[in-house]
This record gives C-alpha cells, sequence and structure tokens, in this order.
C-alpha cells in the first residue's frame, strides 16, 4: 500500500510554481495583482511638468516608453552617481554580508527573496557594473553585470514600489548602505521615464496646485475645521476658534492633510484645535494655520529630490509671508524626514524666522535653532514638563496603549522619547512593543513612501504583518487595544492592517490622546472622548 | 482512535515534516530562512505557521470541535491569504498531512485502513475549513480594498455634512 | 553545485599553477613574476585605489542622510544617545571608529526568543559578527607581520606583534616535521579558519547564497589560497628565508634582484598577493575605502542645527502664493479666509 502513495517530496516535486532555485537574475519578474500600484494618471504627471505623460498599464506588454529610453536611464544614473556620493558609494562597497537579508518588513512578510534589501540594490548595482566598472564589462554576468533591458526595467518599477523607504536595513549594515537612498534614486530614474504610481503622482499634482496630498479647495479645508470646531463644541462645551492664515501670529501650524480628512487622523487634529485654544486662552499664544501651505506631508519625496523641493517650498514661503516666529509641525512621517534632513540645505536659510523659543516655559529649542520647526511632540513635551497643561489621564484609562514608532521619525530623526513622555503623562496604561520591533529597529507600517494605496492591498497587509504580529503580541499579553503613533500614513494604514491581523486594536494620534486628557478652560462635564465613546465611568 | 494515540506518540516529527513541507511552498531561499530563524518577531510568518501546524496537530488527535480547528487554521491562512501565491498553493499544505501521517505512522495492514479513513476524513474536514478561512481572508483583504478610502475619508466628510448621506449610504455606492 | 564559486575555485588554482609551474621554466620568467608582476600590482593597486577613492569624493554630498540608531539631541530630560544618534564630530568619530573597528552595526544582530510562555530572553546572532571580526583582524595582523620581509632593522612593532602572535608555540617532533617548528602563528591559522568560515557561509546559508556573486566567491578562494602557501612555506617546506628578504628587500629598495635558492611555491605565493592587490581597486574589497565615505553613518546628524549646504542646489519652479490665491480667492472670501488682493470690480 506504501507505494501506492507519493511522499511528500514527490508531491512537491510536482508543483510547478515553486521556483527552481535560479538565481535571481535569471528569475524574471512576475507582475501580480495586489502587490503594485495603478500607474500614474497622465493628467497629473502632465501638472507638474514632468516627462512622457501617457496612460500606460503594468500589465501590459507595451510601457509606451520613449525611444531613447535606455539612453535617458544611462545618463540619469551617470548624473545621479555624480550629485550623489551616497549613491555611489553604496553602488560600490556592498560585500553582500547578507545581515540586511532578512530585516525588510517585505521581505518577511512576503517571502519574495527579491524583496531582502540587498536584492533590491542588486537590481541596480548589475546595471551599474555594467554601464560604469570595468570589471562589470569584462566580466558580464560572471561579474554580477547586465544590461539595462525591458524586463529589468520592470523588475525595477516592481520592486522599488515595494520598498517603503523605512531604513531599517540600514540601521543592521556594516557601513550604512540605505537602501531607502537607492529606492529614491530608482524612482527618479523611473520617473524620467514617466513610470510613477498613481498613488504618489496624483497626490504631488493636488498639492502642488491646492497646496495638499487630498485637493482640497481652501473653502473645503476651512468647511472641514469648522465642522471639528462644532464636534468639539459638542464633546467639550469649549468653542475653539482656530486662526487661517494670520498675519503676525506667533507660530505657523502645519501637519499632513490626512490629519484634516482622514479618520482617525481627523481626531488628531481635533487634538490639535483643543491644545492650541488652550494655550491661547491661558498664555495668549496665537497658532495659525493655513491652507496654502496646508500639507505637511511631501509625496514628492516619493517622486524625486526636485519634487520634493517644489512642494517643501511652501513652508518657508508661507511662515515668511505670514511673519511667524517659527513653524510648528505636527505628527507625520516623512514630513519630518523632510523637514529634518532636507529641508533646511533645499528651502533654507530660514532667516527670516527666529530661533524657536517655547514663549510659555522660556525653553529655547536648541535642536531645531536652524530649521526652526518644532515638533509637535517636543512641544507637548516641554509644556508638560513645565507643568503647563492641566491634565486627566484618568480620562484614558480605556485605551491600554503601545506605541509604534514611525520609520522617518526614528530612523532620519531620533524623536523616540518625546512621544513616549507625553503618552506616559496623559495615559495611565502603557506598553511597549518587543525591543527588536520598536525604537531604532521598528517595523515599518508596511504602506510607507506612498503605498499606501487599495489596489496593493496583499502587499500592504503582507508587509505590515511583521508590526502587527507585534501588537498581537502585547495585546495578547497586556491587552493593549490602542496603538498610538506620530505619523498621519500610519494612522490611515494601521486600521486596515488592524483589521486584518488584530481586530481588536485600533489606532490612535498622540495628540489626540493629549487632547482627551486635557482639562479645558470652562469646559463642561465631559462625558465622551472626541471619538463620542464614553469615558470611564461613564458608560451607562 | 488508536490512529489518533499513535499520532500522538510521533506528534514530535509530524509537525516537523508538515512544518518542512509547508515552508518549502515559498521560494527556496525563503524556506530556509523561515525554517531557521526562531525569533517570533523576526520572523513571524514561521513563527506563526509552525505555531498554527502544531495547533493543528492537537485539535487532530484530541478530537476537537470544528471550531477549535477553525481557530488554529486561522492564523496560517490569514498569512497565505495576503501572500503572492495561489489559492492551491495557499491551501495544498492541508492535503500533504495525508502523505505525511502515512510516512511517519506504521502500516498495520487491513486493521489500520479503518483508522485512515477516519484520519483522512477529519483531514478532508480541515481542507474544507481551510478554504472557508481563505476566502474570508480573501474577501476581507477586498473588503478593506473597497471600503478603507471611503470609511477614512468619506466618514468625515460625511460626518462633516459635506456629503450627502442618502449618496454616501444609497444602493451602487 | 555552484556556478559561482566553482569558476572562482578554478581561477585560483589556474593562477597558483601559472606562477607555481612558470616560475620553473627559467630565470626570465622568475624575473617577471618576482619583479615586474609585483610592481605591476602596487602600481595598480595605488592608483586604482586613489582613483576610487578619488571617484567618491567628487561625488557631491548634497544632504545629510544620517541614520539615526537613537534618541536626538532634545529638550533637557531625554538623553540623547550621542554615538548612535551623533550631532558632533566627536560623535561621529567613536560611531565610526566602533563601526570599523568593531563592526558595531553587525553586532546588533540580536534576536529574542520566547520560551513556552511569556518568558523572554534576548540572544546575540553573533557568528557573523565574529566571523567577520576574526577575519579581519587575523587579516590585518598578518599584514603587519610581513613588514619584516620590507623593512630592515625590522620596526619595533612587528617584533612584538609577532610575539604576541607567536604566542602558542607548538613544537611537534615528528621525523616528517622536523623538530623545533618556529612559532606557531595564531593569525595564520584563524585567517584561513575564518575566510572557511565565510565561505561555508555563502554555501549554506540559502539567503546569501542566493546573493552571492563570482566577485563574492574570488576573493576568499585567493585569501584561503595565499594564506595556505604562506602557512605552507613556514612550517612544511621550510622555503629559504635568507633569499626571500634579499627579493623583497630589492623591490622596495628599488634594487630588484632574483636571489637563487628562492621557492617556485614562494613565487607562487607572491604572485596571488600580486594578483589580489591589482584586483582590489576594482572589486567590493574597496570597502575598505568606502567605509570611511558612507554618507548616512560619517555625518553628523544635526542638520536641524546647522544648516548642511547642497553645493547643487538647483532652482525649482514652485507654485507661489499669489498663484494660488489667483486659482481660488472668490472661493476664499466666500468662506472668509484672508485673502492679499480683493477681485476686481466686474465691469
Amino acid at each position: 500500500m506504501a507505494d501506492e502513495l507519493i511522499t511528500p517530496d514527490e508531491l512537491l516535486s510536482k508543483i510547478d510554481h515553486r521556483p527552481s532555485g535560479a538565481g535571481w537574475m535569471d528569475t524574471p519578474v512576475d507582475i501580480r495583482k495586489g502587490m503594485y500600484c495603478y500607474a500614474s494618471n497622465p493628467k497629473s504627471v502632465e501638472t507638474l511638468g514632468l516627462p512622457n505623460a501617457r496612460a500606460w498599464n503594468p500589465l501590459d506588454e507595451d510601457w509606451k516608453l520613449p525611444e531613447n529610453w535606455q539612453q535617458i536611464i544611462h545618463e540619469g544614473f551617470k548624473e545621479r552617481l555624480e550629485k550623489f556620493r551616497s549613491f555611489k558609494v553604496f553602488m560600490d562597497i556592498c560585500v553582500r554580508c547578507g545581515a540586511c537579508a532578512d530585516k525588510c518588513h517585505f521581505f518577511i512578510g512576503t517571502g519574495d527573496p527579491k524583496n531582502m534589501p540587498v536584492v533590491r540594490a542588486e537590481l541596480l548595482r548589475s546595471v551599474y557594473r555594467n554601464d560604469f566598472t570595468t570589471a562589470g564589462k569584462i566580466l558580464g554576468k560572471l561579474g554580477g553585470a547586465r544590461p539595462m533591458s525591458l524586463d529589468v526595467l520592470k523588475e525595477w518599477w516592481y520592486y522599488m514600489f515595494q520598498c517603503t523607504e523605512c531604513r531599517r536595513c540600514s540601521v543592521f549594515c556594516p557601513y550604512g548602505i540605505d537602501t531607502a537612498e537607492i529606492t529614491i534614486m530608482a524612482r527618479e530614474l523611473l520617473n524620467l521615464l514617466g513610470l510613477n504610481i498613481d498613488w504618489i503622482a496624483t497626490p504631488v499634482a493636488n498639492c502642488y496646485r491646492t497646496g495638499n496630498h487630498l485637493g482640497i479647495q481652501p473653502h473645503a479645508f476651512k468647511d472641514m475645521l469648522d465642522f471639528f470646531v462644532e464636534d468639539i463644541e459638542e464633546v467639550t462645551g469649549v468653542l475653539v476658534n482656530p486662526a487661517y492664515m494670520e498675519k503676525d501670529a506667533d507660530i505657523l501650524f502645519i501637519t499632513p492633510s490626512g490629519d484634516v480628512f482622514a479618520d482617525p487622523g481627523t481626531y488628531t487634529c481635533m487634538g490639535y484645535m483643543l491644545l492650541f485654544h488652550y494655550l491661547e486662552e491661558k498664555y495668549g499664544l496665537k497658532v495659525t494655520w493655513s491652507t496654502y501651505a496646508s500639507e505637511g506631508g511631501n509625496f514628492g519625496f516619493f517622486t524625486s529630490h526636485e519634487t520634493m523641493k517644489r512642494l517643501n517650498s511652501k513652508m518657508y514661503a508661507e511662515a515668511r509671508r505670514l511673519g511667524v516666529k517659527w513653524i510648528l509641525g505636527g505628527e507625520c512621517g516623512h514630513m519630518w524626514r523632510v523637514i529634518s534632513q532636507y529641508m533646511d540645505t533645499m528651502n533654507g536659510p530660514a532667516d527670516f524666522l527666529e530661533e524657536p523659543v517655547n514663549p510659555i516655559t522660556g525653553t529655547k529649542f536648541e535642536n531645531a535653532v536652524s530649521t526652526k520647526v518644532v515638533h509637535i511632540t517636543e512641544f507637548t513635551a516641554d509644556l508638560i514638563r513645565h507643568d503647563k497643561l492641566e491634565l486627566d489621564p484618568g480620562r484614558n484609562d480605556n485605551q491600554i496603549i503601545t506605541f509604534h514608532d514611525s520609520c522617518n521619525p526614528a530612523r532620519g530623526m531620533g524623536l523616540l522619547d518625546e512621544p513616549r513622555y507625553v503618552i506616559q503623562n496623559v495615559a495611565n496604561h502603557y506598553y511597549e512593543m518587543p525591543a527588536n520591533t520598536i525604537r531604532e529597529q521598528t517595523f515599518c507600517c508596511g504602506s510607507g513612501a506612498g503605498l499606501n494605496a487599495g489596489e496593493n492591498m496583499e502587499l500592504r497587509m503582507a508587509g505590515g504583518f511583521p508590526r502587527a504580529n507585534a501588537v498581537r503580541h502585547v495585546h495578547e499579553t497586556h491587552g493593549v487595544n490602542m496603538l498610538a503613533c506620530v505619523c498621519a500614513i500610519d494612522r490611515a494604514a494601521l486600521p486596515a492592517s488592524m483589521e486584518y491581523w488584530v481586530p481588536e486594536v485600533d489606532v490612535t494620534g498622540v495628540t489626540e490622546l493629549v487632547a482627551n486628557a486635557l482639562i479645558m478652560p470652562g469646559e463642561k462635564d465631559r462625558k465622551t472622548d472626541l471619538r463620542g465613546e464614553p469615558l470611564p465611568g461613564m458608560e451607562e | 482512535m488508536r490512529r489518533a494515540k499513535s499520532l500522538a506518540a510521533k506528534k514530535k516529527e509530524i509537525l516537523k515534516s508538515w512544518f518542512k513541507v509547508t515552508v518549502d511552498s515559498y521560494p527556496a531561499d525563503t524556506a530556509r530562512f523561515l525554517k531557521g530563524q526562531k525569533d517570533p518577531f523576526a520572523n513571524p510568518v514561521g513563527d506563526t505557521t509552525y505555531r498554527s501546524l502544531g495547533a493543528l496537530l492537537d485539535a487532530l488527535e484530541n478530537g476537537s470541535a470544528p471550531e477549535v480547528m477553525a481557530k488554529a487554521l486561522d492564523p496560517i491562512l490569514r498569512i497565505r491569504a495576503v501572500q503572492p501565491m495561489s489559492p492551491s498553493q495557499a491551501t495544498r499544505f492541508v492535503f500533504s498531512l495525508k502523505q505525511i501521517i502515512r510516512q511517519h505512522l506504521p502500516d498495520n495492514g487491513r486493521a489500520g485502513a479503518g483508522d485512515f479513513r477516519d484520519m483522512d476524513v477529519k483531514i478532508d474536514e480541515m481542507a474544507l475549513a481551510a478554504f472557508d478561512i481563505y476566502v474570508a481572508c480573501r474577501e476581507k483583504v477586498f473588503e478593506l480594498k473597497a471600503t478603507e478610502s471611503r470609511k477614512q475619508f468619506f466618514g468625515s466628510l460625511k460626518r462633516a455634512g459635506l456629503m450627502v448621506e442618502t449618496e454616501a449610504d444609497g444602493p451602487g455606492f | 553545485m555552484n556556478k559561482n564559486y566553482m569558476v572562482s575555485l578554478i581561477a585560483v588554482i589556474v593562477l597558483f599553477l601559472i606562477a607555481y609551474v612558470g616560475t620553473q621554466l627559467g630565470a626570465g620568467v622568475q624575473m617577471v613574476f618576482g619583479i615586474l608582476v609585483p610592481y605591476l600590482a602596487v602600481a595598480l593597486f595605488v592608483a586604482g585605489f586613489i582613483r576610487r577613492v578619488m571617484g567618491w569624493s567628487r561625488s557631491a554630498v548634497p544632504f545629510r542622510i544620517t541614520t539615526t540608531c537613537g534618541q536626538q539631541p532634545s529638550l533637557p530630560g531625554f538623553k540623547q544617545a550621542k554615538i548612535d544618534n551623533p550631532s558632533t564630530t566627536f560623535g561621529v568619530v567613536v560611531r565610526m571608529f566602533l563601526e570599523i573597528v568593531c563592526f558595531r552595526s553587525l553586532f546588533r544582530n540580536t534576536k529574542m526568543k520566547l520560551h513556552g510562555g511569556t518568558k523572554m530572553t534576548h540572544q546575540l546572532e553573533i557568528f557573523l559578527w565574529v566571523g567577520a571580526l576574526a577575519f579581519h583582524y587575523a587579516f590585518f595582523t598578518v599584514v603587519v607581520r610581513h613588514l619584516r620581509f620590507f623593512t630592515e632593522p625590522v620596526p619595533f612593532f612587528v617584533t612584538i606583534l609577532e610575539k604576541v602572535d607567536s604566542f602558542m608555540r607548538i613544537e611537534i617532533l615528528y621525523d616528517a616535521v622536523q623538530a623545533g617548528l618556529p612559532g606557531v602563528y595564531m593569525s595564520g591559522l584563524v585567517l584561513v579558519a575564518a575566510a572557511i568560515y565565510l565561505f561555508l557561509r555563502r554555501v549554506f546559508i540559502p539567503q546569501v547564497r542566493y546573493i552571492s556573486l563570482v566577485n563574492d566567491f574570488f576573493p576568499l578562494f585567493l585569501i584561503i589560497a595565499i594564506a595556505i602557501s604562506g602557512i605552507f612555506m613556514r612550517y612544511l617546506t621550510k622555503v629559504d628565508i635568507v633569499a626571500i628578504k634579499e627579493l623583497t628587500m630589492g623591490l622596495v629598495t628599488f634594487r630588484p634582484t632574483i636571489p637563487d635558492g628562492v621557492s617556485y611555491l614562494f613565487f607562487a605565493h607572491m604572485f596571488m598577493v600580486s594578483v589580489l592587490l591589482a584586483y582590489f581597486p576594482f572589486s567590493k574589497l574597496m570597502h575598505m575605502g568606502g567605509v570611511f565615505l558612507s554618507p548616512t553613518r560619517n555625518m553628523t546628524g544635526n542638520t536641524r542645527q546647522v544648516r548642511h549646504v547642497n553645493p547643487w542646489n538647483h532652482p525649482v519652479k514652485v507654485h507661489t502664493y499669489e498663484e494660488y490665491e489667483d486659482d481660488f480667492r472668490e472661493k476664499m472670501i466666500e468662506v472668509g479666509l484672508p485673502v492679499v488682493k480683493m477681485p476686481e470690480e466686474k465691469a
């Protein structure tokens, strides 16, 4: 009887889908539904004046490329090697030790070996060796070199939009090779041929014209905030009065538009409004919003350095026009990478602003004396430390909280302790996730760098699994039911990830927690939190 | 039921083979990573898969209720439903258990055949449950695709009264 | 069977044979392998190395893209990770020093294990780290030790290093192996062992095999072959050290000679070293220079405090506030948003 049966191994040998174990260069790209985002809308590409605007479909054979596309790539590559030492050094010095291989959430989650950071970089390096190195030219494929071809280009496009530029691999690399930098360059090259994804191209075009990614026109922006005013009054009995483009306000406040228009970021937005009202009532601090600079996020960063600069220019321009003292930045991930590592260099010096001092506490933000942009949690932490906020942390007692470090503030800035300090002062139940999943080793939400579209949901869920797995752990061991974060993409992406992996856990911004605990002057007896959920002890 | 008892005795080996066969549905390089890395947070796929399979064997051994079986199946299928594999690849691991059990348990001739049949019936049930869960996960993914932005954006717009209620909730939206 | 390492292995064997057999053909060939090739190799190494580093330094550093691996400098009360997120040059120097001398990032490969219930233990995944450290330090020691052949008198640090290195003295009194073996240098053995480990890792760890190229195997085999030929000469075949030193001193003093009695094995050894030197600047071995230039690690993370200047900060087309207001003026006025310019009266 036994010999009638096939062994599991034989069984497996009959599955022809299983990769043969061939080298990655011999495995052609297979563009799978659910793993990629739709191609950019030609109108958006046109708005920005970027090249090769046309309708195209990644699944089609023909990507409608310009005749001389190989030359464009070659010259673009060459130009970037000269303009970015990072790129050139990273092309040359990798020893393929493999330390990064299993650090990528997309590799861990999807199991696709081309998602190992080193292979992602090798996709470019192979062409670099072929085009720019003697050894590569002589040895060819044996030396890891291959010529640029349409298949290679498709592979680039597919895998460069499966990287969230989170930099986790860079932390473990003995040379600090940063895959984000490589992805950024590759996406710039792809954009030279008009190969962007729509989830990035259209927000960028919107932002350029209307000031924010969602394309919200100024009146709608104000309508939305007006609505929050009503909501806040309902919950707290306090009528807040946000200022718009007010000249000579103390501070210009800029946050991602996701906070204004997408749940649950909207509650964080209400949090900002409550906080600013509190500070104005108590200390006379005047904070203004702007509809022109109504986007903190910068999807231009996911397109090219140039586009990033174009979008970012509005922040300083508006601060200068309004004559504020300095800028306060809301909770956002890549916005803070841009502010922290690019903004001052690109669009500075901001010599028309003052070195940021918190007028309420007198604290000078020494770490931001040049950019003149302060992070909301730095600001709030300073207020709490000087006991300037009257807080009732008990109001957050229904939330058992953990904190997700967003990639960019963690690995492109180092904002780690401030949000934790704030949370622990406005709430009583706080637990950390395992050490190799937080702080500089934090796992990406799986949807950063412009990949939080709907059509690539499988990719997002798979890439978000390492993070969700750690959340599930604290949910099971400590009963955590609230995942706090300081990033608008997190707030947009993690709810879906939680709904799929750990449905019992909800997502919140840090300032929402602050506002729930903040005892407003003249507030009524608050029965619910900002979401309309009953406060502890107020349940029927 | 005797079969179930001998299953208990050989559980460790069976689990090991089953795990191997299951992760071998991934590319070779990935499979080796999934088997090798023991940290549940650095290798959540391998860890979850291993624990899921263990729980399934327990359920099989104890003749547990369908709900217990489904609970054990959920984590592994939830992962496979979003990974780049076909439905057959995603659920194949259940069927491979039949072969593995036969490999590990001695064949008692005619008398044992009945036990194998019982076991096969159970595994078939497991497979059917796996289909249900796989499809439910896929449905969830598509639900998220369809409703994520509506929930996020239109939710707030609706609350703000910037969108007409009937339009948002009406049929065909 | 892996094509990548077979090709590399065959290449190294062929290189060895070329020199080993070739130098047996006569004095002329010995001149080539003993004088011409080493000079050429050193010239290629120096010129190639400089060209590569110059190439890197010619490329601009437009942005400060430090990878921050710890708490930023912040308000009083928040303790900055001064090394992992350095805001001063001193911090960067310490960070780079630890990186280069201790391979700190590789050491970061910690993993955790769940034991049964909820108890968690941290565990280091240190094999790559140990292997890499052993390999590099052994290599370094071997190189310094070889200064003995290129200096007269031998500098004190070389002698001290030799003493330390041969601390473990093994005396084997066999007939086949002559009595009173010279002190055994640990570095040579460690080098071979570590290189073999690094090779096996590339063969047996699937992810690493997946990414390994010929360029990864070739230098490893070459170094193993160099080390083994060296060990052979020192402990087994007992080459004529005096003749060899005469040759090497001749090379460094630019009075090259080929003395009598230099073994063929030595020529093969030196040829392989020459190949390694010549190959160095064209390969990933340049990580030795590149590690100093990696912008994510060799810069301070203080961009918010000190402005970094981009040498090519190209101007870009922006959408100004005025253009924006022109687009939306009426709508802005309608909801009471302030505008700079009131709309012109309609005729």
